[in-house]
């Protein structure tokens, strides 16, 4: 609205404007990742480097794609614990089909897709039924497919992992789109980053300018509310949890390529990485509001903080340390925004 | 007549919550429906609105007697309500709320750019004055909700705008916005039904007024038929009011 329409009521005035950058979710991302930013480049001249920026955007890009899907689903006002065990599940599908059963790279990934998808219907399925928190819903999933992960993959190769993806059929062209690297300007940058963007932008199309975006924070707003006048509740939640599920094939499948084997143990605890990156970027834990390019920042800050400590020489554990004191700074931060946009005004 | 109901009743099990009840909605006129808590207007707005059916007399649209299996049903032959606890997301912007489920689209995408528009000027239509249409719903004044609310319906073709106690949870300057809106939407050619127990909101907008007691009705009177004074008297039972003040005096 231009200034001669807006009522000149003296307790509101000029803060719309500012009252407008500040109720964005992804404020506080931005102001932490360039304050990580500053510290290590100042202390680290290889961290500022194009090779360093490199090297800590991979980290953040398989991060950030789980992240922005997860960051749609907690808008939309669920969990899923089980996205990190699913990466897994995937990864060790595509490999164990390609390996041990002839399949085409391909074909494998195909069929890693249809059962993560399936996975991530039936969360939502049994999740709008039954109405049980998803917390606990996706914890049994997450526990039952750590379960499955461990049991094939022993039953199958005998030990804990498998391997030998290289020699499959079709591997070449897979690993060329999905785990591949691109050169810029004399630095070679993974393609996974490339992927975090484009999944970045299509969330963030879907969430600011496509109506299942208006769904997704309506259901996470209010359930009922957005129900009453005829939006798709179950749909647009059982959706969600197939995209997180669509993302963890997809960043599975990254791992499975580029390592061309996978440990049966992998993912275990990413769930919560991927919530905190979340959060971080400015979704609530109670729906209803987050952004999704907000969540891709949290996952800079992790890549940031991930590689900077270890470019400063440091003992690596100090990251679980900084990770704890982001999210506990960040959901500070998101309370007092959440407070300052909801501040009723008379 | 757009909406009518002729000696309507509903029972909940043994519980007689509604019996005999006669009213009409005209379009670009206000019925009031006032009774204390449990007099049945939550009931008949119920049937009205298409949540129950009635079990017993008529409900006519237009003249021809319908029942309602469910409220999208009323709603799509223009009946629509806005409950008291609104329907409404506190985090989502203004428009995002007014076009909640009814999102405009241009191919695949959300027309965002209309439904901006759009929400800004049905409700400068309606008089209300929106600082921003971005801002959350949630930082909107309990009048301002209701409002946006009523504008919404009206936009979504209304003809008949059910309004369960818009007033009751308000205070009195904000009370007087809703009543001004209410007017807005009568003067638009709305029929509007207007559930109320302050005979002070309902006189000033209504045009007919309804009394419910105990689930029967007390009658419905014209605007010229009745003053406040009978209407509260009427409403509470002017008896136990006597009685009420006489057991109130001092020894």
């Amino acid at each position: 609205m231009t200034g001669a329409q807006v009522r000149t009521d003296d307790r509101t005035a000029d803060v719309g404007a500012v009252r407008r950058l500040l109720i964005r979710p992804e404020l506080g991302a931005v102001v932490g990742m360039v304050a990580v930013f500053a510290f290590f480049a100042s202390q680290s001249p290889v961290f500022r480097s194009p090779a360093g920026i490199a090297n800590w955007l991979d980290p953040a890009a398989t991060l950030g794609i789980m992240a922005v899907a997860v960051a749609l689903l907690m808008i939309g006002g669920e969990f899923d614990l089980s996205a990190g065990v699913l990466t897994g599940t995937s990864g060790l599908i595509l490999v164990t089909l390609a390996t041990r059963f002839g399949f085409n790279v391909w074909a494998a990934m195909l069929a890693g897709l249809v059962v993560a998808l399936a996975v991530g219907f039936a969360n939502g399925m049994v999740v709008t039924r039954t109405r049980l928190p998803s917390f606990i819903v996706t914890l049994g999933t997450f526990l039952m497919l750590q379960g499955i992960n461990l049991g094939v993959t022993k039953a199958i190769t005998g030990t804990v992992q498998v391997g030998g993806l290289r020699r499959a059929d079709g591997f070449e062209g897979a690993a060329a789109v999905f785990a591949g690297t691109i050169e810029i300007g004399g630095t070679s940058f993974r393609v996974a980053i490339l992927w975090w963007v484009v999944v970045t932008a299509v969330a963030t199309w879907v969430l600011m300018r496509s109506r299942v975006g208006n769904w997704i924070f309506a259901v996470g707003g209010n359930e009922q509310a957005a129900r009453n006048v005829g939006v798709p509740a179950a749909r647009t939640k059982i959706a969600l949890f197939m995209t997180t599920a669509f993302a963890a094939w997809l960043v599975g499948s990254i791992m499975a390529l580029r390592y061309t084997s996978v440990q049966a143990n992998i993912g275990i605890g990413q769930e919560f990485i991927y919530i905190i990156a979340a959060v971080i970027g400015g979704c609530l834990l109670t729906g209803g509001y987050g952004s999704a390019v907000g969540a891709a920042i949290g996952a800079v800050i992790f890549g940031m903080a991930d590689k900077g400590i270890v470019f400063l020489g440091w003992d690596a554990d100090w990251f679980k340390f900084f990770l704890g004191a982001m999210l506990l700074l960040a959901t500070l931060a998101n309370r007092l925004v959440r407070r300052y946009a909801e501040e009723v005004r008379h | 007549m757009i909406l009518e109901t002729r000696g309507i009743g509903k029972t909940f099990g043994s519980v007689l919550a509604l019996r005999d009840v006669s009213m009409g909605v005209t379009a670009g006129q206000v019925t009031c429906v006032l009774g204390d808590n449990g007099a049945g207007k939550s009931t008949l707005i119920k049937i009205l609105s298409g949540v129950h059916r009635h079990d017993a007399g008529m409900l006519l649209v237009d003249g021809a007697e319908v029942g309602f299996a469910s409220p999208r049903e009323a709603l799509d032959r223009g009946i629509a309500t806005v409950y008291q606890d609104l329907a409404m997301i506190p985090l989502m912007s203004v428009w995002r709320n007014f076009f909640l489920g009814s999102e405009p689209r241009r191919g695949l995408a959300f027309d965002v750019a209309k439904a901006r528009r759009v929400a800004r000027e049905e409700l400068r239509a309606m008089g209300i004055d929106i600082r921003d249409v971005d801002q959350p719903v949630g930082t909107l004044s309990g009048g301002e909700r209701q409002s946006v609310a009523i504008a919404r319906a009206v936009y979504f073709g209304a003809r008949v705008l059910i309004l369960d106690e818009p007033t009751s949870a308000l205070g009195v300057k904000q009370a007087g916005v809703v009543l001004r809106y209410i007017a807005r939407a009568r003067d638009r050619g709305l029929g509007v039904v207007f559930i109320t127990h302050n005979p002070h909101h309902a006189y000033p907008v209504g045009d007919r007024f309804l009394l419910l007691n105990r689930g029967t009705s007390l009658g419905e009177y014209a605007k010229g038929e009745i003053t406040t004074q009978e209407l509260t008297a009427l409403m509470s039972g002017g008896a136990e009011l006597e009685e009420l003040a006489h057991e109130l005096e001092r020894e």
